[in-house]
C-alpha cells in the first residue's frame, strides 16, 4: 500500500464520517413522514361517532370503526390469555433447562416460529381451526397467540436467565417447593423483563393483518360472537385502503391513527420499564 | 412431624425429644396434615416439572406441525404438477395451470432489490451507533427511532405506500419514460427497504461493539484515522456478523406480506423489469387463498407457503448460526 498524504487521509476520515451519518439520519424521514402523514390524516377522523358507530354503506357520511376497534380489542385480549401462560412457562422451561436435548430443539424450534411469515402461521391456522369449526375471531386469536408466543419466551427466558442463581438456592435452602420457589422468588423478580416482552409481543401482533384474512375474516357489523368472523383494525385498514370511496379511505385513515398510537404506545410503555428496572432484552 | 408439634406448644430445642413424647392429639393431627400437605407439595413440584417439560415440547410440536400440514396439503400439487411447478411460468387457475415461477422470481427481485437499497443505510446506522457515538441523546433518538420502524404495522406502510409512494414513483416512471402506473415491483422494494432497515442495524451495532478494543487501540496506535480503523478492523473483524444481519433482514423481506401486497399490483405475469406490476409467493397467497376454490388451487398456494416457510427458515437458521459463532468465538 503506497503511502498517502496525512492532510489526504484525514480529510477522507471526515468525509466518510459525514456519508455514514447522513445515511443514519436518512433513515429517520421516511419515519417521520410516515408518522406525520398518517397523524395529520388520521386526527381530524376521530371524534365520538368514529368511536362508537360501525361503517354505513357507500354514499353515507358519519361511519365509524366501532366493529373493528371492538373486534381488535377482543381478538389479542384472546391472543393474550392463550400465550401468556404458555409462553411464560415455556420460558421457565428454557431458563431451568439451559442443556439437554428437548430444550436445545425447544430453543431453536422457538428462532424458527420467530422468523415465519405471519402468512403462512395464517394459511396454517386456516387448516387446523377454520376448516373443521368455521370462521372465527377465536380461530384468528390462535393464530395471532402461535405469533406472539416465540417473543414471549424468549424474553422470559433472556430475563430469568440474567438472575443470580442464589435466589433460587436460597428458596430451595427454606425448603420451598420448586413451584413455589418459580412463582414467588423467580417470577416476581422477573416481572419487569416478562412484562415488557409480553408487551412486544402485544404490539407487533395488534397490526398483524396476514393471519387475520383467513380466520377471523371481517364483519360489518359490530360483533361480540368469538364464535363468528369479527373485524379488526388491520383489517379494516387493509380492506378501505384500495377502496374507491373517499368516506371509507377516511375511516382507514382514521383506523390507522388509533392503530399507530396504540403500537406507539405500548412501545414507549415498555421502554419505560425497560429503562426503570434497567431490564435487558 | 416433630418440629411442628413442638413449634405449636412453644418450646425450646433443649427439651425436644421429652416434649415430642407427651405431646397432645392436637398437635400430633396438625403435624400429619402438614406432613400431608408436604406430601401434596411434592407431588404438585412433580407436576409442575412435567407442565414445564411439556410446554417446552409444545414448540417443536408447534413447528414440526406447521410443517408437516403444509407438507402434507402441497401433496395434491406436488402429485399434479410435479417439480415443473417451480419453474413454469403460467398461472391460471381458471383453466387449471400452475406455475410459480412468477412469484417466486416477484419475491427474489423484490427482496434483493429491498436489500440492495437497505444496507447502506443499515450498515451506516450500525457503524453510527456502534463506533462513533455509543452514548449520548442524538444516538439514542435515532436507536429509538430505528426500533421505531420496525414497530409500525406493516398494513400502515402499505397505506402509507398506496397514498404517497405510489404516486411519486408514478411521476419518476413518467420521467424515466416507463409507463407510468406506480404500483408495481419498484415500489414495494422502496417500502421492503424502509421496513427491513432496523433488523441488520440493530444486530450490526451490538456485532459492531463487541469488536475487541485492544483491536482498535492497535490500530490507532499505528497512526490510524477512525475511518481507516473502521475500514480495516471493524468491518473485515464484524463481517460475518454484518452478514447475520442483512440475512435476517432478507428473511423479513421474503416473508412480509401485506405492505407488499397493496402496492405490487397483483399481477400473475411474469415481470419483465423493475417497473412492471407483479406478484410475491406471499401476497398470491394472501389475495387468492380465500377464492381459491379447487382442491389442486389451494394445494399449490399451499405448496407456495411451503416454500416461503423453507426458505424463511433456512435463511434464519443460518443467521442464527452466524451469531452464534460470532458470539462464542
Amino acid at each position: 500500500m503506497e503511502l498517502r498524504s496525512v492532510k489526504y487521509r484525514i480529510a477522507k476520515n471526515y468525509g466518510f464520517k459525514a456519508l455514514v451519518m447522513i445515511f443514519a439520519f436518512a433513515c429517520v424521514i421516511p419515519l417521520l413522514f410516515i408518522l406525520f402523514f398518517i397523524v395529520s390524516k388520521g386526527i381530524t377522523q376521530i371524534n365520538w361517532h368514529f368511536l362508537t358507530r360501525i361503517p354505513k354503506p357507500v354514499g353515507e357520511s358519519g361511519g365509524g370503526i366501532a366493529n373493528a376497534l371492538v373486534g381488535s380489542v377482543l381478538i389479542v385480549l384472546m391472543a393474550v390469555v392463550i400465550a401468556i401462560p404458555i409462553g411464560i412457562l415455556g420460558g421457565i422451561y428454557l431458563s431451568e433447562n439451559k442443556k439437554g436435548r428437548l430444550a436445545y430443539w425447544s430453543r431453536l424450534c422457538t428462532d424458527v416460529l420467530q422468523g415465519v411469515p405471519s402468512i403462512v402461521i395464517g394459511i396454517v391456522a386456516y387448516f387446523w381451526i377454520v376448516k373443521p369449526f368455521g370462521f372465527s375471531a377465536l380461530s384468528g386469536s390462535i393464530a395471532l397467540a402461535i405469533m406472539m408466543l416465540p417473543i414471549v419466551v424468549r424474553s422470559t427466558e433472556e430475563t430469568l436467565k440474567l438472575l443470580p442463581s442464589s435466589l433460587q438456592e436460597a428458596g430451595f435452602a427454606l425448603g420451598m417447593p420448586f413451584h413455589r420457589v418459580i412463582f414467588k422468588v423467580i417470577v416476581p423478580v422477573g416481572t419487569s423483563g416478562i412484562l415488557s416482552g409480553v408487551m412486544l409481543a402485544v404490539a407487533r401482533i395488534s397490526g398483524e393483518t396476514a393471519p387475520l384474512l383467513f380466520t377471523a375474516l371481517g364483519n360489518n357489523y359490530l360483533s361480540w360472537n368469538i364464535f363468528g368472523t369479527m373485524h379488526s383494525l388491520p383489517k379494516l385498514i387493509y380492506d378501505y385502503s384500495t377502496s374507491a370511496y373517499d368516506e371509507w379511505k377516511n375511516l382507514a385513515w382514521g383506523a390507522s391513527f388509533v392503530l399507530l398510537l396504540w403500537v406507539l404506545l405500548l412501545n414507549l410503555l415498555t421502554k419505560l420499564i425497560t429503562r426503570k428496572w434497567k431490564v435487558q432484552l | 412431624m416433630e418440629t411442628t408439634s413442638v413449634e405449636n406448644s412453644g418450646v425450646t430445642r433443649s427439651d425436644l425429644p421429652l416434649r415430642v413424647i407427651n405431646s397432645t392429639p392436637e398437635a400430633i393431627a396438625k403435624g400429619k396434615s402438614r406432613v400431608k400437605r408436604s406430601f401434596r407439595q411434592i407431588r404438585t413440584e412433580t407436576v409442575f416439572r412435567h407442565t414445564l417439560t411439556i410446554l417446552g415440547g409444545l414448540m417443536v410440536v408447534l413447528v414440526l406441525g406447521i410443517m408437516l400440514t403444509l407438507v402434507v396439503k402441497s401433496v395434491p400439487s406436488i402429485k399434479a404438477l410435479g417439480i415443473k411447478y417451480l419453474w413454469s411460468s403460467t398461472w391460471d387457475p381458471v383453466h387449471d395451470i400452475y406455475g410459480a415461477a412468477p412469484f417466486l422470481v416477484g419475491t427474489l427481485v423484490t427482496s434483493f432489490l429491498a436489500l440492495i437499497i437497505s444496507i447502506p443505510f443499515s450498515l451506516a446506522v450500525a457503524i453510527f451507533l456502534g463506533e462513533y457515538y455509543p452514548k449520548g441523546w442524538l444516538p439514542n433518538f435515532l436507536k429509538n427511532a430505528v426500533e421505531l420502524i420496525a414497530a409500525v404495522p406493516s398494513v400502515i406502510y402499505g397505506f402509507w405506500a398506496v397514498a404517497v409512494l405510489v404516486p411519486i414513483v408514478r411521476s419518476l416512471e413518467t420521467h424515466v419514460g416507463a409507463q407510468p402506473i406506480g404500483n408495481g415491483i419498484l415500489a414495494s422494494s422502496l417500502i421492503l427497504a424502509v421496513m427491513v432497515i432496523p433488523y441488520a442495524a440493530s444486530l450490526g451495532r451490538s456485532m459492531i461493539q463487541l469488536t475487541p478494543s485492544s483491536l482498535k487501540e492497535a490500530a490507532y496506535g499505528l497512526g490510524a484515522t477512525r475511518w481507516e480503523v473502521i475500514r480495516r478492523v471493524i468491518l473485515p473483524y464484524t463481517k460475518s456478523g454484518l452478514f447475520a444481519g442483512i440475512l435476517l433482514s432478507l428473511g423479513r423481506a421474503l416473508g412480509e406480506t401485506m405492505a407488499v401486497t397493496m402496492v405490487i399490483g397483483n399481477t400473475s405475469r411474469m415481470p419483465t423489469s423493475i417497473f412492471d406490476l407483479g406478484n410475491t409467493m406471499a401476497s398470491v397467497i394472501a389475495n387468492e387463498f380465500v377464492e381459491a376454490d379447487k382442491p389442486v388451487y389451494v394445494s399449490a398456494l399451499m405448496e407456495l407457503g411451503l416454500v416461503l416457510f423453507l426458505v424463511t427458515v433456512v435463511i434464519n437458521m443460518i443467521g442464527k448460526k452466524i451469531i452464534d459463532r460470532f458470539t462464542n468465538d
